[in-house]
């Protein structure tokens, strides 16, 4: 048995193309419910209307990535660029690949096929991080428009956010492939809401007492706002950069190696 | 058992083996399907049957023994294998966020087929499975027979050499009944080699050239159906019904007048080569019976011999 798991797990076949005939299938049943996809587009657009120009205009500026002040909306479009990133993935990682795996039996009909676990791991957390992608990128032409973006470094931050929505895509369908019943996924809200609130998006890590600063610095948000802010901004470009980004591929490793030994185990009885 | 040619046999099974646990499914069977034949798993449920069909399948990992399918090894060259069969499950898998036709097309580019390809097989399958004024609905709108007919074409989208079919008319009505075993027939004779489970006899009787029949895990009989109705059955039986209580004591008055009897609470069954001549003899013997009826000997008789009378859950 250990045998048989070995050889099919192991070749990652993204060179073998078959996982974006998953990507394909997925495009053909969004075509008819775009407006679906749309509609995850807003949220992050009034966040930044509300939140970033609204309160922005009484709180003035704020410290920036290198410490020198910025304005405050500049500070929260980042954040809510690597937060689009999240939520895309998210939204698709864990309750429609839960539907399509418990009730839907999906994957088991793709099992009758030269498709395996892998590809199927693959195939869906690539169509959650091209969905993520799809918001972050309008969500930079967002911020375009409003003049919130004084870089060109900021060229770098589509590619950054596809690298958060990867991760959050495997991490998510790694979770995913965990959860027994709907009200599990309570605990996915539990773990997202907080992290949009506190992981530095609204307000500087400098306003935590110390401790909390250091469970902050945790969080997979934390870093994807660290990766994306400076580049967006022009300001404490540096070194420390490429760390948040390898914190992200060890994250996507982790997740799609965790799920696809997941749908090994649950699929093939 | 001398070994046929191996590019003859689709599937060779020895001391074939499937453990849940401590449970086991398929305990030590042998099979050999060859290329070309309809071949069945009889059984009552829980017997084993769609698990050894899933180890077939390529879903389901060996746990013991030999199993070669198209003369390969499932647990290297499964890709390999699965692209090469069609699948039928038993619960109907078909993608339900897609129409009808766009389930064909999608399932086509699971095998890496072309889409040129692919379109020009769909147009012909939902011909064959009459679906063609289907083909833009939604799959939740189809009937349960449609479906199933919809699961057969897309199992053929890759002309597999190998159709597995678990228990392909479960639930269906005559008719679609009827209709699928007609397209099932005419794959037969296109040269599709055909691997089913059932627990119908009639499907059996009606697709199978040849079949074993299921239980607990082991293969308790193997032939073709008339074969297995002479081995374990008698040409005809005669059901004869007397009042209620009496077929205990009125068992010991005919069982000479068949090769076996067997007490029913609402009949005997006489087992015997001549059905008309033991029914005139249990006359002759003034039993007065409330009714009697001779009928032709069914794979139902043998199932039911082999696999008991038992409600199995």
């Amino acid at each position: 048995m250990t045998v048989n798991l070995a050889t099919r797990t192991t070749p990652m076949p993204l060179a073998g193309g078959l996982a974006w005939r998953l990507v394909e299938r997925n495009l053909l049943v969004y075509r008819r419910i775009w407006l679906l996809i749309v509609s995850g587009f807003f949220e992050p657009v009034f966040y930044l209307l509300s939140l970033g120009v609204g309160i922005g205009a009484l709180v003035g500026t704020v410290a920036g990535p290198d410490g020198r002040a910025i304005e405050y909306t500049a500070f929260v479009a980042p954040a809510l660029l690597a937060a689009s990133a999240m939520n895309g993935a998210v939204y698709d990682s864990t309750m429609n690949v839960f539907f399509k795996l418990k009730y839907a039996k999906t994957y088991d009909a793709m099992l009758s096929t030269p498709l395996g676990p892998a590809d199927i791991a693959v195939g869906e957390i690539l169509w959650a991080q091209l969905r993520g992608t799809l918001y972050s990128a309008t969500f930079l032409l967002v911020m375009a428009a409003l003049g919130l973006i004084d870089s060109w470094w900021a060229l770098l931050a589509l590619p950054a956010t596809m690298l958060i929505g990867l991760a959050f895509a495997a991490v998510g369908m790694a979770a995913t492939s965990f959860m027994r019943g709907w009200q599990d996924f309570e605990f996915v809200q539990l773990a997202i809401l907080p992290m949009f609130l506190f992981s530095t998006t609204f307000f500087p890590l400098s306003v935590y007492p110390r401790p909390l600063q250091l469970v902050v610095q945790l969080t997979p948000l934390f870093h994807g706002i660290e990766l994306v802010r400076p580049l967006t901004t022009g300001a404490g470009i540096g070194i420390g950069l490429l760390g948040h980004a390898l914190y992200f591929v060890g994250l996507a490793a982790i997740g799609l190696a965790v799920t696809a030994r997941r749908l090994e185990k649950l699929l093939l009885k | 058992m001398t070994e046929p040619d191996p590019a003859e046999q689709l599937v060779h099974a020895r001391g074939l083996t499937k453990r849940f646990g401590d449970f086991t499914a398929v305990d030590g069977i042998d099979v050999d399907v060859r290329r070309g034949e309809a071949f069945g798993f009889l059984g009552p449920n829980g017997a084993g049957k769609s698990s050894t069909m899933r180890m077939i399948a390529c879903v389901s990992p060996v746990t013991d023994g030999t199993l070669r399918v198209l003369g390969r090894d499932p647990a290297t060259d499964g890709a390999w294998i699965r692209g090469r069969l069609g699948v039928v499950p038993q619960e109907d898998s078909l993608d339900l966020e897609l129409t009808v036709r766009e389930n064909l097309l999608v399932y086509g580019r699971y095998f890496g087929l072309p889409k040129p390809l692919i379109r020009e097989r769909a147009e012909e399958l939902l011909d064959f499975v009459q679906l063609t004024d289907k083909r833009d609905a939604k799959v939740d709108a189809l009937s349960g027979g449609m479906k199933r007919r919809l699961t057969i074409a897309r199992s053929l989208i890759n002309e597999p050499e190998v159709l597995l079919l678990d228990e392909p008319t479960t639930g269906l009505d005559p008719q679609a009944r009827h209709v699928l075993w007609d397209r099932l027939f005419r794959l037969k004779q296109q040269g599709v080699t055909l691997i089913l489970t059932t627990h119908y006899m009639d499907e059996a009787e009606q697709l199978c050239d040849r079949l074993v029949v299921m239980d607990k895990a082991h293969i308790v009989a193997e032939g073709s159906p008339a074969e297995l109705i002479g081995q374990w059955s008698a040409r005809e039986v005669v059901e004869v019904r007397f009042a209620p209580g009496d077929h205990e004591a009125m068992a010991g008055k005919v069982e000479d007048l068949g090769s076996r009897v067997e007490v029913l609470p609402d009949r005997l069954l006489l087992y015997t080569e001549d059905g008309d001549a033991a029914a005139a003899a249990v006359h002759e013997r003034g039993l007065h019976p409330v009714g009697l009826l001779v009928r032709r000997s069914t794979l139902e008789d043998v199932f039911l011999r082999l696999t008991g009378r038992t409600l199995v859950d």
